[in-house]
């Protein structure tokens, strides 16, 4: 189910800025890639040209190449809609639909689908993915309550149920835990453990402790200077990455000389 | 001095000049509304009150009260909701593209034109719905007598004027329509970004992230606009007293016919100038049942924004 994504040559602009220049990199299926690096270099950026989603930013675009399983992203038979069904993302601060009941948050993608469901179906759905993200204990007894009455933690946990419900090939995660307090921090490193055997997933933080626990690969990102665009330092195995990077300004960050 | 002048103060807390200007100042604003819709609704009451128990044979229109006041007060029901019906879809679909569907340019245009419709004076859309609409509206009437007469809304017989029911809820819905839009384009652009990424996020094109996030959110928005342009509808006179072709006492389902029922702010408007003695009373009872129509909707739109308050985000 999960697919792999080759990026080569990427470009992103805001209008004339250029915000990130030239990322060339792997991602394999079935593991987890953590993006570091300073606030402005373009983490979010380059992560939302993974699904497309910095489309909806008005004057945002991209040069180059995102395969996804081969498949180029940016092919002209690609509608960003299905990019985005087939390409999950969770945001940095929990975003679960206010006026819907926890149940019908979860069942949000599924009902974009629009395929007619058996409630018994839909049940099933709904207890896998708030399963699957390690909140159905806490919640099974309300799921007809409002999602924005749970806590931050809980919440972010409902988006990553959200998310997965509707089985994506891969999953975004852009600072998922940088609004979190530390336990709810840790349930959540622990489920991207359990979903990277079914899920691609990359991951962006600010958190070094957090990379080192949770990738398979690690991705440091740095800009040069304010206004000039961001780039890809380095890419490789996140033991390496930590203990023995190639370039001076990883180390620098990663012993938090800087940034 | 300090301590006599102002014994009971807590310790520490200072009560400056511009706090107590502005809290003495906003105080009497709010007491003074309260006096002003006090004094309306007494004065309705005073001279009413002798209005609703008058004698038939004491009025000009030799009825009692109630069997007056009753085709008015369906009329007035029936042209209100019939503009709203119509007009809030339309509101709700123009501030939709407004907001989230045209190029930016654009929209700020339409919605200047918008709000350049809510400038034109009620007696130019009298004119409008006199002289344009209802001519080339009867057409159309004929058209519904024909094919949806089986409707009991459309039974007919068609007007040959076009000065029905229908044509004044046109102009009605007109005459509602910018401020229901602004209202609505308005809330539609203060939906939060984080609920619109998490629509788009799960696949949705722009109509269901309309639906996921835009209208949810903006739920009590709607409802509140759509009850200041019910609001309007119920009080509107003067377009609706040209328009509209009147038959005294009508109590129909039928919007296309020419008997239509008048409304009580048309009605008053239009019987007023001739009125005299307990004639005069029994139009300003039916204003006091305008007064409570429109208190009433007003109260009724509350309670539904606020029934599902918990599910509304503000939490
Ligand atoms: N919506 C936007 N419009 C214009 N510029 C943006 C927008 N979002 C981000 N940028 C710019 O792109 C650069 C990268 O930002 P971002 O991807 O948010 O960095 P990071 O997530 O690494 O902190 C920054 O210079 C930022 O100012
Ligand atoms: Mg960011």
């Amino acid at each position: 189910m999960a697919k792999s994504i080759d990026v080569s040559d990427l470009n992103i602009y805001y209008g004339d800025f250029l915000a990130v220049e030239d990322v060339t990199i792997p991602i394999a299926a079935k593991s987890v890639t953590a993006f570091i690096g300073p606030s402005g270099c373009g983490k979010s950026t380059f992560l939302r040209s993974l699904n497309r989603m910095h489309e909806v930013i008005r004057g945002a675009r991209v040069e180059g190449k995102v395969l996804i399983d081969g498949q180029d992203l940016y092919g002209a038979d690609m509608d960003p809609v299905n990019v985005r069904r087939m390409i999950g993302m969770v945001f940095q601060r929990p975003n679960p639909f206010p006026t819907m009941s926890i149940y019908d948050n979860v069942l949000a993608g599924q009902k974009l689908n629009s395929k007619r469901m058996k409630k018994s179906e839909s049940d099933d759905i709904v207890e896998r993915s708030l399963r699957s993200a390690g909140l159905w204990a806490e919640v099974k007894d309300r799921l007809d309550r409002p999602g924005s009455g749970l806590s931050g933690g809980q919440q972010q946990r409902l988006c990553i149920a959200r998310a997965i419900s509707v089985e994506p090939e891969i999953l975004l995660m852009d600072e998922p835990c940088s609004a979190l307090d530390p336990i709810s921090t840790s349930v959540i490193e622990d489920l991207i453990h359990e979903l990277k055997s079914q899920y691609t997933i990359v991951i962006v933080t600010h958190n070094m402790q957090q990379a080192a626990r949770v990738s398979d690969e690690t991705a440091f990102f740095n800009l040069s200077g304010v206004g000039k665009p961001g780039r890809l330092i380095e890419v490789g195995r996140t033991e390496t990455i930590f203990s023995n990077p190639t370039d001076p300004a990883t180390e620098a960050y990663i012993q938090g000389r800087f940034g | 001095m300090t301590s006599t002048l102002a014994p009971r103060r807590k310790r520490g807390t200072v009560v400056r000049a511009g706090d107590r200007i502005f809290s003495g100042l906003s105080t009497s604003a709010g007491i003074l509304i309260l006096l002003v819709l006090a004094g309306v609704a007494a004065f309705l009451t005073i001279e009413g009150v002798p209005g609703i128990l008058a004698n038939p044979d004491e009025v000009k229109s030799g009825q009692s009260f109630w069997p007056y006041v009753w085709p008015l007060v369906y009329g007035t029901l029936i042209a209100a909701t019939v503009a709203l019906i119509i007009a809030t879809p339309v509101a709700v679909g123009v501030a939709l593209f407004i907001s989230h569907y045209s190029p930016r340019k654009l929209g700020q245009i339409l919605g200047y034109l918008v709000d350049l419709l809510a400038a034109v004076p009620s007696v130019v859309y009298g004119l409008w719905g006199i002289q344009f609409l209802a001519p080339n509206m009867v057409p159309v009437y004929t058209w519904l007598e024909d094919n949806l007469g089986f409707v009991p809304f459309f039974a007919g017989p068609a007007s040959a004027t076009g000065r029905t029911i229908m044509t004044a809820c046109i102009v009605l819905a007109v005459m509602i329509l910018p401020i229901m839009t602004a209202i609505c384009r308005e809330i539609f652009l203060q939906t939060p970004r984080l609920h619109e990424e998490a629509a788009l996020a799960l696949g949705a094109t722009r109509w269901e992230m309309a639906r996921l996030a835009i209208f949810p959110y903006a739920r009590s928005g709607i409802v509140s606009a759509a009850m200041l342009g019910l609001g309007r509808a119920l009080g509107e006179t003067l377009a609706v007293a040209m328009v509209l072709s009147v038959t005294a006492g009508t109590v129909t389902a039928n919007l296309i016919s020419s008997t239509n029922p008048s409304t009580i702010a048309a009605n008053i408007a239009l019987s007023f100038g001739e009125a005299s003695g307990k004639t005069v009373n029994v139009l300003i009872a039916s204003g006091l049942v305008l007064f409570v129509i429109t208190f009433l909707v007003n109260f009724a739109a509350r309670s539904v924004v606020d029934r599902r308050k918990e599910f509304s985000g503000a939490n």
